[in-house]
């Protein structure tokens, strides 16, 4: 059972008080993207070993949404942040280059 | 014939006798025994008998590792199978019986496995019962769960309380010896907050047992002393009786508590401690490894050190004479111990050419025979040993001597207990030199910051001798210096098959060394798959004691090194714990919260019939004394057509949507258009996934002109709300909008029926007229003395209002309706009710027309569809091919030519077969009812081409051959032109 730090409260939290949400940054596709944009948003997920970018919610907390970076080999959390942007936090990504050198970038 | 000793057993009080039975028969042992020792105490060697042969089985092991000693303990409601004898303390009135035989322990029709084991080698469930195909269903399986398996399941509900707690800790301890107490001393010393948890009901694991000096004393008076200055610092706390059974994800670690076993006096029995370490240390022992030789198995065979348990610390003798059987220096210890306690040791029988070191001369000193080079051809008895035949351990059995024993004690070297370390990810490493897998301390479990998570000491790091294990520790230690033990996976090293095939790797699941070598022969390389077609490490005991044999025989079978082969996985829990502990309080009224409406006490009080929706009890109907469930619905249906009825509607979802942006929002939400609805007015409204699929409705009032109020299905309020903020908080993080779930702050009720205006306007203070209030609007004000927000919406095609008032109004206000409404005839209806009449309109049901594959185009709703929007959810899914498909099943109206009632769920059949020579369908039924308004079965469904087809006659096919005809017709049953909520 995983503990993450809501961004929002400060507070490192049990997975029992989080929901899950996948993974994060997709770009949504909507009415006229082409069936390949479309069908990459609704199903083709990374599903890596190694580094992911992931979507939790602080359900039975503030009911926020936050985002995660973390491996899913040795469950090492990185870092996690507002769901409130595009892009992962730059100092996150220095921070994971250091750890895990070839990791292959967030994109 | 084992016997307890006269005098002796550092554990027994031989002043508290404790009787308990063993199959029915009386016997007596004392406080401070366990189940096993008192058994064999009482001269009990044979216990059960295999899982497969049905052979006779005694006692391996004295701890968690022993895989034969399980019985069946009590009885009726506390009947609890597959109970390890050697970790079962003793209690007064305990009542053990033996299992996996019939008729008896002593005669067994099964047993006659033994004599064809030859077709019962490894994998024979899969190649014996292949065909024909019927028969496994009808012949095989039952012959073979009536005589596999172990003990029988409990029928009856645990009538013992169980409870979780949670603990935090800096540094978790796992085992209670001499390595463990030390690590705890030091950490605890340097201000960490320690949890040390040991197994057992006692101190010290094995060095008591096995001598030596810590620190100038004996190890016994060590453990006390460590033992004494833990428990005088605040910052520890020592849990005996619990067994860590788990190291998790991020230091999240589960330790079983044995509480108020057999205790009766309110504690629970069991306690489930969920702890977050920061880092926890393995103390956790190692695991004496049995000798594959023939006849290992035998009652009386037993590990080495073991039996020095026995005979030390419960002063019981597992045989008079006393053959040991090894290949390094720890298990002469036991022939002391066995000497010393007066007993015979004939022989030890060790495979090593020589035996040089401090514990063989010991041995010869005191005059015990030592024969080296030598090994064990085979043992001689059935249902216990009479003696041994001893062979050249090079050779392939040859018998040199045979000499009479009643017990052989064997030990093919240590195992460390690894499961905790690799239970969260930490690698082990081989030890050629020790013959043993040990943790990698370079490749540790790692946590949240990628931090170790575990750390090994003592016998779990493969450190197996006193000094260096407190060495760890920097406190001074000495026992007897061991020389190096010779690997042995097969005795004699060129056994023959006759000899193979009685030579056990796994006792619990009976497989043999022939078993694992015939696996190799048919292709399998890799461990795990072994495992599983073999049964070698299954079951209860999870291969502790065949786990690395197996495996030695399996990398020699194939010609590679055995950390080639490596080891199956350790899961957790290390031995099994109760389904009480994991439940824990939540069972019964606890198992989950109840939700309850503000009316809830009042439809108790009526004799409401629950139905579960979602965390909520909602009345199903209210059965009036004699009346059934069916006549009570068929009762509410025709009252609220006929005069006025009442529906307790507060569990509706209802969340608040406010800002700037929120018709914006809203119809990106809806599939319609929710902004340009105005103040005032209510929209039914539909919400898809973004797969297109249809996810919730309901109805979207416009409260203000920054406010909506949005009505969700009664379990779906609080998933839709987070689905609300999902895209709020993730995707329009720029919108302004805020949202509130108001589901629990207003009581609802639905006022339902011809009479219901009148009943409104007795109450009185707002104009509810058809003028004022025209349906599908809403207006605030008071009714009754009740502030309320009254909504002009039907789900029955009557005229009907559905009024929001405070929650904590809800009752009173729910009463002054069944006052008021008594003139009227009014009556509660249930949610059976309203599920009939909404059918007989035609209305779909969310979970019953759809089930998370149906898109709103397949319910006749394309209307609610909004073809101006440029997007909203589910949008783009529903351009897709499959979505526009024309062959899509459709939403029709279902009526049997003869009037019946549709079973629900069963499928239109059309001609020809698919590809499975299933027959082709057509559609299938979504809802169906009895119409008490039309007196005869109606029903909805999905069809092919549905509604092109009114008029058509579909077959449903149902259970027992029966076959249903049924019409294709509008959905719309009753009151077609919608004159009733037209007044």
């Amino acid at each position: 059972m995983l503990t993450l730090t809501c961004p929002y409260c400060g507070v490192t939290v049990e997975e029992t008080e989080l929901a899950p949400g996948g993974e994060a940054h997709l770009k949504r596709f909507g009415p006229g993207a082409s069936d390949e944009d479309f069908e990459g948003y609704l199903f083709a997920r990374k599903n890596p070993k190694g580094v992911h970018f992931e979507r939790w919610r602080h359900a039975y907390g503030c009911g926020k949404w936050f985002l995660a970076a973390r491996c899913t080999a040795t469950l090492e959390v990185f870092g996690t942040y507002p769901a409130q942007t595009t892009e992962p936090p730059a100092e996150l990504i220095v921070k994971i280059n250091e750890k895990r050198p070839n990791w292959g970038g967030w994109k | 014939m084992s016997t307890r000793l006269a005098k002796g057993g550092r554990l027994i009080d031989r002043a508290k006798p404790l009787n308990f039975t063993f199959n029915g028969k009386p016997m007596r042992g004392y406080a401070g025994d366990t189940l096993a020792s008192a058994l064999l105490g009482a001269g009990q060697v044979m216990l059960g008998r295999s899982f497969k042969y049905h052979r006779p089985r005694g006692l391996v092991a004295s701890g968690a590792e022993e895989p034969n000693a399980l019985v069946n303990l009590g009885r009726n409601n506390r009947h609890e199978p597959d109970q390890r004898t050697t970790t079962t303390e003793l209690f007064e009135g305990a009542e053990a019986t033996s299992q996996n035989h019939w008729p008896s322990l002593e005669f067994d029709v099964g047993a006659i496995n033994d004599t064809f084991y030859r077709f019962l080698p490894a994998g024979f469930y899969y190649k014996t019962f292949m065909a024909p195909r019927f028969a496994w269903k009808h012949v095989f399986e039952p012959i073979i769960r009536q005589s596999a398996g172990l003990g029988a399941a409990p029928k009856e509900a645990d009538p013992d309380r169980y409870e979780q707690a949670y603990d935090y800790c800096d540094v978790l301890v796992v085992g209670g010896g001499v390595a463990g107490l030390a690590a705890a001393l030091t950490e605890a010393r340097a201000g960490k907050r320690v949890i040390v948890m040991e197994q057992t009901a006692h101190w010290g694991g094995r060095a008591p047992v096995d001598g030596g000096q810590i620190d100038g004393q004996e190890p016994e008076s060590w453990v006390a002393a460590a033992v004494e200055t833990l428990s005088d610092m605040a910052n520890v706390r020592l849990m005996l009786r619990t067994m860590a059974a788990g190291l998790h994800d991020h230091g999240y670690a589960i330790g079983y508590q044995s509480v108020g076993e057999h205790a009766a006096d309110g504690r629970p029995r069991h306690r489930l401690w969920r702890v977050r370490a920061g880092l926890t240390i393995t103390a956790s022992g190692a695991i004496e490894r049995p000798i594959a030789f023939s006849g290992n198995d035998v009652p009386g065979v037993m590990l080495a050190s073991a039996v020095r348990d026995y005979l030390v610390n419960w002063a019981v003798s597992p045989g008079d004479r006393v053959v040991v059987v090894t290949n390094n220096d720890d298990a002469y210890r036991t022939a002391l111990a066995v000497q010393a306690a007066g007993l015979t040791v004939p022989a030890i029988i060790d495979a090593r050419e020589a035996a040089t070191g401090e514990l063989p001369e010991l041995a010869r000193a005191r005059g015990i025979k030592v024969m080296t080079g030598r090994g064990v051809a085979k043992v001689l008895g059935r249902k216990s040993v009479t003696g041994v035949e001893i062979c050249a351990q090079a050779g392939e059995g040859g018998v040199i001597e045979t000499v009479a024993c009643d017990c052989v004690a064997m030990s093919g070297g240590w195992s460390p207990v690894v499961h905790l370390w690799s239970h969260c990810g930490g690698k082990l490493v081989w030890d050629d030199a020790a013959a043993m897998f040990r943790p990698d301390a370079t490749r540790p479990p790692t946590g949240a910051a990628g931090e170790p998570l575990a750390r090994v000491v003592g016998a779990a790091n493969g450190l197996l001798q006193l000094g260096a294990i407190m060495d760890e520790a920097g406190i001074p230690a000495v026992s007897e210096v061991e020389a190096p033990l010779m690997p042995v996976w097969v005795m004699p090293a060129g056994a023959k098959e006759k000899l193979k095939f009685k030579a056990f790797l796994d006792y619990q699941n009976d497989v043999k060394v022939s078993d694992v070598q015939l696996a190799a022969r048919e292709g399998y390389e890799s461990v795990e798959h072994t495992k599983r077609y073999t049964t070698l490490g299954m079951a209860s005991d999870q291969g502790k004691l065949s786990n690395i044999n197996g495996l030695a025989i399996l990398s020699d079978a194939l010609g590679r090194p055995i950390p080639v082969t490596g080891t199956t996985t350790f899961r957790p829990p290390y031995t099994p714990i109760s389904f009480g502990a994991v439940t824990g309080e939540a069972r019964g009224e606890l198992f989950q919260p109840l939700r309850r409406t503000p009316m809830h006490g009042w439809h108790e009080a009526k004799g409401a019939h629950w139905e579960p929706v979602g965390l909520w009890r909602r009345p199903y109907c209210y059965p009036k004394a004699g009346e059934s469930h069916r006549t009570a619905v068929n009762r509410e249906i025709v009252n609220t057509r006929t005069n006025v009825g009442l529906l307790d509607a507060s569990t509706l979802g209802k969340i608040v949507v406010k800002g700037p942006d929120a018709g914006r929002f809203l119809d990106m939400l809806y599939t319609n258009m929710m902004s340009n609805l105005a103040v005032g007015k209510c929209r039914y409204g539909l919400m898809c996934n973004e797969n297109g699929f249809l996810s919730d409705d309901g109805v979207v009032v416009r409260l203000s002109e920054d406010t909506w109020l949005c009505h969700t299905t009664s379990g779906g309020a609080d998933r839709i709300h987070g689905w609300m903020e999902d895209w709020l908080q993730c995707e329009w993080w720029d919108w302004k909008v805020y949202t509130a779930n108001l589901t629990e702050q207003y009581a609802q009720v639905a006022v339902v029926g011809p009479q219901a205006r009148m009943l409104l306007e007795k109450l009185g203070g707002m104009d509810v007229s058809k003028e004022a209030l025209p349906f599908m609007t809403f207006a605030e004000g008071t009714l009754g003395g009740f502030p309320a927000r009254v909504f002009r919406i039907s789900f029955s095609g009557e005229l009907s209002y559905e009024i929001a008032v405070p929650a904590n109004m809800g009752l009173a206000f729910w009463e002054a309706l069944n006052a008021a409404g008594e003139e009227f005839g009014v009556m509660p209806y249930g949610t059976e009710a309203l599920h009939v009449m909404r059918a007989e309109k035609g209305f779909i049901m969310i979970g019953d027309e759809t089930d998370g594959t149906v898109i709103p185009q397949d319910l006749g709703l394309g209307w609610a569809i909004s073809k101006k929007k440029e997007d909203y959810l589910g949008k783009r899914a529903q351009e897709r091919s499959h979505m526009t498909d024309p062959k899509r099943w459709k939403l029709v109206g279902l009526e049997t030519l003869d009037g019946s009632v549709l079973p629900d769920g069963v499928y239109a059949v059309a001609e020809g077969h698919n590809a499975n020579g299933q027959r082709n369908t057509q559609g299938r039924v979504t809802s169906t009812y009895y119409s008490p308004m039309l007196k005869r079965g109606i029903a909805m469904g999905l069809v092919l081409n549905g509604p092109d087809r009114m008029g058509e006659v579909l077959d449903f096919p149902a259970d027992k051959g029966a076959v249903f005809k049924a019409k294709i017709v509008d959905p719309v049953f009753y009151d077609k032109e919608g004159e009733k909520a037209n007044v």
